[in-house]
């Protein structure tokens, strides 16, 4: 067989992504129609950038969500076809089985995987692991900055400190400090990991508790019921079989996170949140002096309850446009850590692993390193342009 | 203003000590230690024969003992060994066996003894103090781009919001801080040093860069650095000439006839430039970031590439000496910029 011309691999890189297509014009006709129901999400659609910024975010996001079903790929991610060594994109598979996937879409790397489908299984890494670090970094900060904010005074101080301790550590040194394998023997991250884990527990609980404190029938159950769910996946996510840490019994341990992702995933967390809390403090001092706080105060409102449901509701606007801006900034610093090959086993998918790989033959084969590299920055483009359209659409009200 | 002065060190100082001592404690616990005998000794040495190795090189004192010493607050260790050879901290192994009295002496970091590097089998000071040069001489280069072209970018961006220079410039700074360093430096290499895309224009490798820096082989890392930072300055810039764009003094100015020229570069630069500012001095952490994985990436032997190699080989007194200077680095820049704040806003006191 022929190698494809690049046209026909264009073609049949478009067809691979169908079922991607599908949902983002079922998604975008869905949002444009209602746009004037869903808020700042709706606003989103009257701004060009942050219009074109979504769509790049979506793509990827149902990329990975359509690549972990096994919809988009063509190959195996990890399989090797011993004949596809560091060929060029668009060349046939010598001899292809019945119902094998007869070309390379964009080439093989260095140890004849299929480059297509390796970063589309890399998009998933990264879809699972950047939001929800961004999450948990957000909830760390929130719980810390806004007390450190309203009350000020030595809490402020302590915090401040230990904010800005973590911040004067360069970012590369922490991560080879934490995610050595000898430093992951002695359970030190999962240790952390319990430590910052706990805080989206502490802040659902003194959520609820502030808003129902005076309807103890509804607040009871409710507290239970959610702080249970919660607990048992905190319990969960933090005991892992073989290591320092083994709370649950294996009956009851609902997943283990494979691979080192634990210790990513703290590590990530742990770089974020500092930045978080600074902006939250922020915020929360510049707040706090409005005349609804005040108001709030002669209610006779509980400070906690000051604290998330007046503050953190007129919060939202910045805090919004940063946790887009940080998710890209998460999925940078995964790369980081794919690059340096620390966390991640080597033969992971993610981009940055692929792009530390295909760079050591970069000056002859180029296209290992190149295709993780444009999927990372479109990505991240994506979000800080949605960002960008955020930030311009909430600043409008 | 002393006071202030005075309080932000004490507040450095105390910062330097902790992280210090937290980079200290985790290189020193017990799977670190055995890897490093293990690398120094023998790969198929005995728990025993590792615990004694330790012993004998006073590894396994008390963890604050250990890090008096090495800070120099506590007199160094004199250890008569297992195998009858008596070592001491500060003067290496002793000949005669017997402990003279110079060597109980202090010798730490705060005597300029910054210990020894067991992987490049060199005092750490000196390592450091040429590693740091070639960084400082990469970081020249990459300042002497970014800053003027950053602060032009963004002042023709933001002089007349809107208009298309202004939509262009913030696109394309959009996507430089969209482009980590791993993925520009790749990208730089593919098109302009590899044989396939057929420019060679640069050297892929800034290796020979460090003898001497030429056009050829300094460009591509210089770049890659200089880009990343660039945009997110330019954007700050623009932010800040924008709002200046639209004060009272510009629209009074503009109303008495001065030209656009004379009105940005008399009356908005100078106010426009506040802001900036501090962004730039507080690059510099992010900017160690850059330069580790540049460094590594164009096989360029300064302090980023030395940190790599520290700390994947848990060379545990090269790692301490890098994470000093980089602690410092980045605790004197936050100082500078608070003090330049006050001193180009005289708005702003710093009581």
């Amino acid at each position: 067989m022929e190698p494809l011309s690049w046209f026909e691999i264009i073609t049949r890189v478009l067809i691979q992504f169908v079922p991607v297509w599908i949902a983002m014009v079922v998604l975008f006709s869905v949002s444009v129609v209602y746009k004037r129901r869903l808020g700042l999400y709706g606003k989103l659609f009257d701004s060009t950038i942050g219009m074109v910024g979504f769509a790049l975010v979506m793509f990827w996001v149902f990329t990975g969500i359509f690549g972990a079903m096994d919809l988009i790929v063509t190959h195996d991610a990890l399989s090797q076809v011993s004949s596809m060594k560091n060929k060029p994109p668009g060349t046939p598979i010598l001899g292809a089985d019945e119902g094998q996937y007869p070309y390379y879409l964009f080439g093989g790397d260095n140890l004849a995987r299929d480059v297509f489908s390796r970063m589309v299984k890399g998009a998933w890494v990264v879809v699972q692991i950047a939001p929800l670090a961004t999450l948990f970094a957000f909830m760390v900060g929130i719980t810390l900055g806004l007390p450190a904010g309203y009350y000020g005074g030595r809490l402020d101080t302590f915090l401040s400190f230990l904010a800005n301790l973590i911040l004067a550590f360069p970012v590369i040194l922490l991560f080879y400090l934490l995610v050595t394998p000898e430093i992951v023997d002695t359970g030190i991250p999962n240790y952390m990991a319990m430590v910052l884990f706990i805080f989206p527990i502490i802040f659902v609980g003194v959520l609820l508790n502030s808003r129902y404190r005076t309807q103890p029938k509804v607040r009871t159950p409710m507290l239970i019921v959610v702080l249970g769910i919660m607990g048992w996946l905190y319990l969960s996510l933090i005991s892992q079989p073989g290591t320092a840490l083994t709370v649950l019994p294996d009956a009851i341990d609902l997943f283990n996170l494979q691979g080192g992702i634990l210790v990513v995933f703290v590590s990530v967390v742990f770089v974020n949140s500092p930045t978080v809390f600074r902006i939250v403090r922020g915020l929360a001092m510049d707040i706090k002096t409005r005349d609804y706080v005040a108001a709030a105060q002669t209610r006779g409102e509980r400070p906690w309850y000051i604290m998330l449901w007046e503050i953190l509701p007129n919060a939202r606007g910045p805090l919004i446009v940063d946790f887009c801006l940080r998710i890209g900034y998460t999925t940078i610093l995964l790369g980081t850590l794919g690059f340096f090959g620390l966390g991640l086993p080597p033969e992971s998918p993610d981009w940055g692993t692929t792009i530390n790989d295909g760079r050591r033959l970069l000056q002859i084969y180029l296209h290992p390193a190149m295709v993780p590299a444009f999927a990372l920055l479109s990505m991240v483009l994506g979000l800080n342009l949605l960002a960008d359209g955020l930030r311009e659409e909430s600043l409008r009200d | 203003m002393a006071l202030f002065l005075f309080r932000r060190i004490g507040t450095m100082i105390l910062t330097a000590l902790c992280l210090t001592f937290i980079v200290f404690w985790l290189t020193n616990l017990a799977p670190n230690l055995e890897k490093l005998a293990k690398n120094q000794g023998n790969v198929r040495m005995t728990d025993e024969q590792v615990d004694s190795f330790l012993q004998d090189r006073g590894y396994s004192q008390p963890l604050p003992i250990k890090y008096a010493q090495w800070l120099g607050v506590a007199p160094g260790w004199v250890i008569e060994g297992r195998d009858g050879t008596v070592r001491s901290r500060c003067n290496g192994v002793l000949e005669n066996g017997v402990a003279p009295d110079y060597a109980r002496s202090f010798c730490g970091v705060l005597q300029g003894d910054w210990g020894y590097s067991t992987v490049f089998q060199d005092g750490v000071g000196s390592i450091i103090a040429t590693r740091l040069g070639l960084t400082g001489k990469l970081m020249f280069w990459v300042m002497v781009v970014m800053v003027p072209g950053a602060l032009i970018i963004g002042v023709m961006a933001g002089m007349r919001e809107g208009s298309r220079t202004d939509r262009t410039l913030s696109t394309v700074s959009i996507i430089t801080t969209a482009t980590p360093e791993y993925v520009s430096g790749v990208v730089f290499i593919a098109v302009f040093a590899s044989t396939a895309f057929g420019l060679r224009w640069f050297n892929g490798s800034a290796t020979s860069a460090m003898e001497d820096a030429t056009f050829e082989n300094f460009t591509l890392p210089v770049m890659t650095i200089a880009l990343y930072g660039m945009g997110y300055i330019a954007r700050m810039t623009r932010a800040s000439m924008a709002e200046v764009m639209t004060a009272q003094y510009i629209r009074t100015a503009r109303l008495k006839g001065v030209s656009f020229s004379n009105i940005v570069l008399k009356h908005a630069l100078r106010n426009a430039l506040i802001a900036p500012f501090t962004v730039i001095m507080l690059q510099f952490p992010w900017l160690l970031n850059g330069v580790v994985i540049v460094e590594t990436l164009f096989n360029y032997k300064g302090f980023g590439w030395t940190l790599v190699q520290a700390a994947g080989n848990n060379d545990i007194e090269l790692l301490l000496g890098v994470s000093v200077v980089s602690v410092f680095v980045v605790l004197i820049t936050q100082l500078i910029s608070d003090i330049g704040y006050v001193y180009l806003n005289p708005r702003i006191s710093v009581s």
